[in-house]
């Protein structure tokens, strides 16, 4: 694989199609590009919330999210593949999460593209903190239900 | 010396991110039991803590990791990205 920065962890926001242009440059054997954004709702459980505050691991996150990267490359036939995730503060609409993936067929690049995100919701050190419109601040709690969306991929 | 750190809610609920310790614990679970002796809040996030996730030198850990001088351990509680 080339210099093309794979993992990106960043304040900005991004611009899926400047990244996926990037993603895909050079790649003549690319026949399908799975993206997946994942942004910031204004509400959760049952809440309104106004800011999402996404803090990380500085090396550890990078490492983690490499190998979930590495290990989708390893399960299907793909030509490329990035992950973008924002740290910071975030607001309800922005974009918080960018996991793109080309490979030859298209059934690859949605599995894989799947999977990433399943892995990463579990795998990956990133904590949110909201803030509801009260101004009271509380940590997002880990969901059973994304534990079960990633043991779906167990072999 | 290892270093340890403190994520998301365990670093408010501890009060620091990251501090220096004396090499002197083989195991997560010795440097546990011995920070758990600080206090209510320590036992509550280290020792009682279920969903307790480790890593040592960035890469995920358990209780009965080996540790030495020079080691990165870090305690946090169950990710939440994407």
């Amino acid at each position: 694989m080339s210099e093309y920065p794979h993992i990106k962890i960043q304040q900005e926001d991004f611009d899926l199609t400047t990244e996926v242009a990037a993603l895909r440059a050079g790649h003549k054997d690319i026949g399908a590009v799975v993206s997946f954004v994942g942004t910031v709702r204004d509400i959760n459980e049952g809440d309104e919330v106004s800011i999402l505050e996404l803090e990380h691991y500085p090396g550890m996150t990078e490492k983690a999210l490499e190998k979930i990267r590495l290990e989708a490359h390893e399960r299907w036939a793909l030509e490329s593949s990035l992950i973008i995730h924002r740290i910071g503060k975030m607001y309800p609409t922005d974009q918080i999460v960018l996991v793109a993936v080309s490979s030859r067929h298209r059934e690859n690049a949605f599995y894989a593209s799947h999977f990433i995100m399943d892995y990463l919701k579990t795998n990956a050190p990133f904590w949110k903190k909201e803030t509801l419109p009260n101004g009271d601040e509380r940590w997002v709690d880990a969901r059973i239900t994304d534990k079960e969306a990633e043991n779906r991929w167990i072999k | 010396m290892i270093n340890v750190l403190y994520f998301a809610s365990f670093r408010e609920m501890l009060g620091k991110a990251d501090e220096q310790i004396k090499a002197e614990h083989s195991t997560v679970g010795a440097l546990i039991e011995s920070l758990s002796t600080r206090g209510e809040n320590w036992q509550k996030a280290l020792l009682e803590n279920q969903n307790l996730q480790i890593a040592v030198n960035h890469d995920v850990a358990q209780r009965d990791t080996m540790i030495k001088a020079g080691d990165e351990i870090a305690f946090f509680p169950p990710v939440t990205g994407g």
